[in-house]
């Protein structure tokens, strides 16, 4: 299975992305931000990073690159995408994915291995975790403070497209604890914290990153 | 009017500012003598800068030369000279590494001063053709409740991580230390290490006649114009604000385009020398690309791409505009050259030539303005061997003994004393430095902050990986610099081969007061010293490193920091060791090497008595050496589940930090003096868990290397609580949010939650 | 209650990376015609009167401004 991971201008996590893939048992494959070609892949990673600095808002110049016009087309048509940190904040910004992630309440930048509470197992990227389980992955963001009007807030807790929810303390003021969401058809998802970062015991605080990339792989091939 | 050559030839008594700039009567005199005429303007910017303190080493050079003279090593491929040295790990692998200071613009504007200095190594390592891998910061602040540390700190925090989070470097260790001294003087050093194969070294060099010079990256500002000379050659004045000068304000994310851009242009093998533009700017990489290749360079000044179009060529060529590098490149390669910074929309210039003519001439508007040997530009400045003299009160220090001063004498007083001292600034938790820091990207990152050292793996497949810590004592240097120095050297060395690395090479920033004090001076000459010294017995290499002088307010210098970084190599990260407890039910606790009575310069000393006085605790480098021998030993035979080096705060600091990193108590027996055992500071130390069924093999090792190992007790999972037998027991939440609440009370809360 | 508008913006002299980020994205947008971009901040302040214009200055330029790299403009709205 081909999962292509998006180097825009700034992308930082991207090599970490394919590794996960990788680890997984997919073929990661190397998409270029100025490409509108997505090389046959059977899914899309926006990794983490501060694309073009993410000076203006995070996202905001990158949800117009190249590639995000086949990647926002072929979504619609159930494309799985996982957009991770700066991903989420593009996956905002391109209006796939409903709310904005602003400035962390503390106003720091924080990096912590954080639990999570995995809440919806039928997405893509989740259907191989357990519902409620909790798991620790890395959050690393300045800007990582998801917010929606109440009545989307509503409609995603009533629809069950809060992904995963921050446990045991919010490390960004992010309402409701929301740490990860999904479109309507949970082909889309976005996620502040990153689970690439948590694929090996050598480098991470447990494995449990893992399951996003296997959920992928087993679905698609069932 | 434009000052060309051939106008300071009509102009031979033309007055020039040089003193304004920063140069003496005779270097201005030098440099008449030299081109046999008046500078212009230009040539005046130029040697100003580059034989300011700052860029000459005028006054350190004959006591740096020290490093020179060590024993060659094989590991070494490129040495002290280059913008960073270089050290064979195997595998065919290399790796470089370098400390930098950015201590003053630090202090004018925390965070952009922190930001760019992150920025300014980043450049040197990546010039060197290595991906850089890791950032590290030795941080030094004044007093932790003084209004100005309120000022610096946290915004030297955030500039060192909106920098270094931006290139997606991991942050893999450092310091935080406090003492009045450093109040108006924050030191804010940066290491950063790469990684490349050894056939793709790039060294700074203008070579090949018909070659082209190309600047590349950001376009040219008035950034810190006379920064370097300004910043690094004059106290700061009492005189408020209008004296601020210009600060550099950095861009990571052009830094970080300009990374991926150069290590493509490294992959396509298109560059014959390379230089990154850091302090002084053009001046600098024109004359020290062309004084090491072909001898000779012809730039258009007019080509370089500007911000502000209104910069004199003066200007221009003192521009400390940050992101920017300079690139030797053949003739044929040039399109493609230009094709990858293109794809990475990068700008890039042909600003000149190189010719074999043994000058550097620049033009401007169709006017020669500067015509030197470029190496008496960058090169041979002037050297100075500076009046050096014992501080008048090292003997009144030394004779007020941290004897006299009262120590706990019950388990009551012992405890809260405890309690206490892990609170401090300056052995508190700094997690609410670090967490600002991603340590994560690049997922090589094995072991980080707060561990001994940060360990990184270089390959995936086979595991190899690299060490690095850095220390720095600046009490014990202000008691006795040479053992100040090699305290460091010990303890930096100590920590890499407690993660069961092996000590490979050193690099070194020196912070240090005016040198033109003579005091200062000594200080310094007996810190290289010692340091060179230790650098033989150990066997290492001085690889390369940063002088910092002037480190001072009015005539109060700080006490004298060397900061020493320690790279190491481990062959398979999977065997490091890690500091926490608790990674075994039966893990058994025992202290190696000998504690004495060393309370000198010590942490218990300063925080409780603010007293400093004595002197530093011994240092023997060749039982460091047996030492690093068993902890390296241990680790490839995997005899120990954890290990901590012991340093500031002792035996007691060590226990608690590894018992909260578990999450799991420990019941230890102190003999002897209980106060001494836990809070002495002897060096040569180090606490390790070892499963109980490997003691055995464990202390047979120790034995064959003639380093002590003591018993001290085991840990006690399903028990939370630090317990030192027959004296007091802390359960380890107490212990926690003591430790843990120091500096958010201080910088400012954790976020609510909800 | 008066409201007065402090504009802050980095010195000229001083490099604009926001800016020059937006910039560099907009001939991709198809906005040629743009040859400069510089980022500011715009604070809206309400202020009890009477308005003492001095005291905020003095206020912008010891909190609102960094004044090592950044000026300001003062406006008092009616």
């Amino acid at each position: 299975m081909r999962v292509g991971v998006v180097t825009f201008p700034g992308s930082l996590d991207d090599r970490d992305a394919q590794r996960a893939v990788r680890l997984a048992g997919g073929e990661p494959v190397a998409l270029w931000h100025g490409d509108e070609d997505l090389r046959r892949v059977d899914a899309v990673v926006l990794p983490g990073g501060f694309s073009y600095g993410d000076y203006l808002r995070c996202g905001a110049i990158a949800r117009f690159a190249p590639v995000m016009r086949t990647v926002i087309e072929r979504a619609a048509q159930g494309l799985p995408v996982l957009g991770i940190c700066n991903g989420f904040q593009i996956l905002c910004e391109s209006h796939l994915l409903p709310g904005a992630l602003t400035r962390n309440a503390h106003l720091h930048f924080r990096n912590r291995d954080q639990r999570l509470r995995v809440e919806n197992v039928s997405t893509a990227w989740t259907s191989g975790l357990q519902r409620d389980a909790e798991i620790v992955v890395p959050v690393k963001n300045g800007e990582g403070c998801f917010v929606a009007a109440p009545d989307v807030l509503d409609r995603l807790e009533g629809e069950g497209r809060v992904v995963v929810r921050y446990a045991d303390g919010n490390p960004n003021g992010s309402v409701r604890d929301i740490a990860g969401i999904c479109n309507a058809n949970g082909n889309v998802v976005g996620l502040m914290p990153h689970p690439e970062h948590a694929v090996e015991t050598l480098t991470g605080p447990s494995t449990d990153g893992l399951g996003f990339f296997t959920s992928l792989l087993t679905a698609t091939v069932s | 009017m434009i000052d060309s050559v051939q106008h300071a030839e009509a102009t031979p008594d033309h007055p020039q500012p040089y003193s304004e700039l920063g140069l003496k009567s005779e270097e201005y005199h030098r440099i008449r003598d030299i081109l046999g005429r008046r500078p212009t303007s230009s040539e005046l910017a130029m040697y100003s800068v580059m034989w300011s303190e700052h860029c000459s080493y005028k006054s350190s050079k004959v006591h740096l030369r020290q490093f020179g003279d060590l024993p060659h090593s094989e590991a070494l491929l490129v040495g002290i000279g280059e913008n960073a040295g270089v050290v064979d790990i195997g595998e065919g692998y290399a790796v470089t590494f370098k400390i930098e200071s950015h201590n003053h613009p630090s202090y004018v504007e925390p965070y952009q001063g922190a930001a760019t200095g992150v920025g300014g190594i980043v450049r040197d390592i990546l010039t060197m053709g290595a991906r850089p891998v890791a950032v590290m910061d030795p941080l030094r602040f004044g007093r932790a409740d003084a209004p100005d540390t309120q000022r610096v700190l946290p915004a030297v925090v955030a500039g060192i991580g909106g920098y270094g989070n931006c290139l997606g470097l991991p942050n893999i260790g450092g310091e935080v230390v406090f003492d009045d001294g450093y109040l108006g003087n924050p030191l804010v050093n940066a290491l950063c290490v790469g990684v490349m194969r050894h056939e793709d070294i790039r060294l700074a060099k203008a070579s090949g006649a018909g070659n082209q010079v190309i600047l590349f990256g950001a376009r040219t500002g008035g950034d810190g114009i006379g920064g370097v000379s300004v910043l690094a050659s004059e106290t700061f004045a009492a005189d408020g604000p209008a004296k601020r000068p210009s600060v550099q304000v950095g861009d990571p994310f052009t830094e970080k385009v300009l990374i991926e851009c150069c290590l493509e242009i490294f992959a396509e093998d298109l560059v014959v020398g390379i230089q990154d533009l850091g302090g002084a700017g053009l001046s600098c990489a024109t004359t020290e690309l062309s004084s090491a290749g072909s001898g000779g360079m012809h730039v258009v000044l007019d080509r370089v791409p500007l911000r502000d179009e209104t910069l004199a060529p003066e200007e221009i060529l003192m521009s400390e505009s940050q992101e920017r590098m300079c690139a030797v490149v053949r003739p044929s390669d040039v399109d493609r050259f230009m094709a990858v910074c293109a794809k990475w929309e990068v700008t890039a210039t042909v600003i000149g030539d190189v010719n074999e003519s043994g000058r550097l001439t620049i033009d401007w508007r169709d006017e020669r303005i500067v015509a030197v040997p470029p190496r008496t530009v960058a090169h041979d400045g002037p050297v100075y061997e500076r009046p050096m003299a014992r501080p008048l009160d090292l003997d009144d220090l030394h004779a007020d003994d941290p004897g006299r001063l009262p120590r706990p004498s019950t388990p009551e007083e012992l405890r809260a004393l405890l309690l206490r001292m892990v609170a401090s600034p300056n052995l508190c938790d700094k997690t609410w430095v670090t967490e600002q820091y991603d340590r994560y990207v690049q997922g090589n990152t094995v072991l980080a902050q707060p561990e001994d050292a940060g360990v990184v793996r270089v390959d995936e497949s086979t595991g190899l990986g690299v060490a690095l810590a850095t220390d720095g004592n600046g009490r014990y240097s202000r008691l006795d610099p040479y053992a100040g120095a090699q305290l460091a050297l010990a303890e930096a060395y100590r920590n890499v081969a407690t993660t069961g690395a092996w000590p490979l090479a050193v690099t070194d920033c020196l912070n240090f007061g005016s040198p033109e004090d003579p005091e200062v001076m000594w200080q310094f000459a007996e810190a290289v010293r010692g340091l060179a010294d230790g650098c033989r017995v150990l066997g290492l290499p001085v690889t390369g490193g940063n002088v910092s002088f002037y480190n001072q307010t009015a005539d109060t210098a700080i006490n004298p920091t060397p900061i020493i970084g320690v790279l190491g190599v481990i062959t398979d990260v999977a065997r490091r060791t890690p500091m926490a407890f608790g990674g075994r039910p039966d893990e058994v606790l025992l202290i190696l090497g000998e504690t004495g009575q060393d309370f000198g310069g010590s942490e218990w000393a300063w925080s409780e008595h603010h007293h400093l006085g004595g002197r530093p605790p011994p240092v023997d480098l060749d039982r460091e050496r047996a030492l690093a021998d068993v902890m390296v030993g241990a680790a490839e035979e995997q005899l120990l589940s954890a290990a901590h080096d012991l340093s500031d705060g002792g035996l007691a600091q060590a226990l608690v930090e590894c018992c909260l990193r578990g999450d799991v108590g420990a019941n230890v027996h102190v003999t002897d003096d209980p106060f001494v055992a836990l809070f002495a500071e002897s060096a040569g130390r180090v606490l390790v868990g070892v499963p109980a069924q490997r003691v055995t093999r464990f202390t047979e090792l120790c034995a064959e290397h003639g380093v002590p190992a003591a018993e001290l007790g085991t840990v006690t999972p399903g028990r939370p609580e630090l317990t030192v037998v027959g004296q007091f027991a802390v359960p380890l939440a107490e212990l926690r949010a003591a430790y843990s609440a120091t500096l958010p009370a201080l910088f400012g809360p954790k976020p609510e939650k909800r | 209650m008066p409201r007065v508008v402090v504009d802050v913006m980095l010195k000229p002299e001083i490099l604009d990376p926001q800016g020059t980020a937006i910039l560099g994205a907009l001939p991709r947008l198809g906005f040629d015609e743009v040859t400069a971009v510089r980022q500011g901040k715009h604070f809206e302040l309400e202020v009890t009167e009477p308005v003492d214009e001095g005291r905020l200055r003095q206020l912008a330029d010891i909190l609102l401004a960094n004044s090592v790299i950044e000026e300001f403009t003062l406006r008092v709205l009616p």
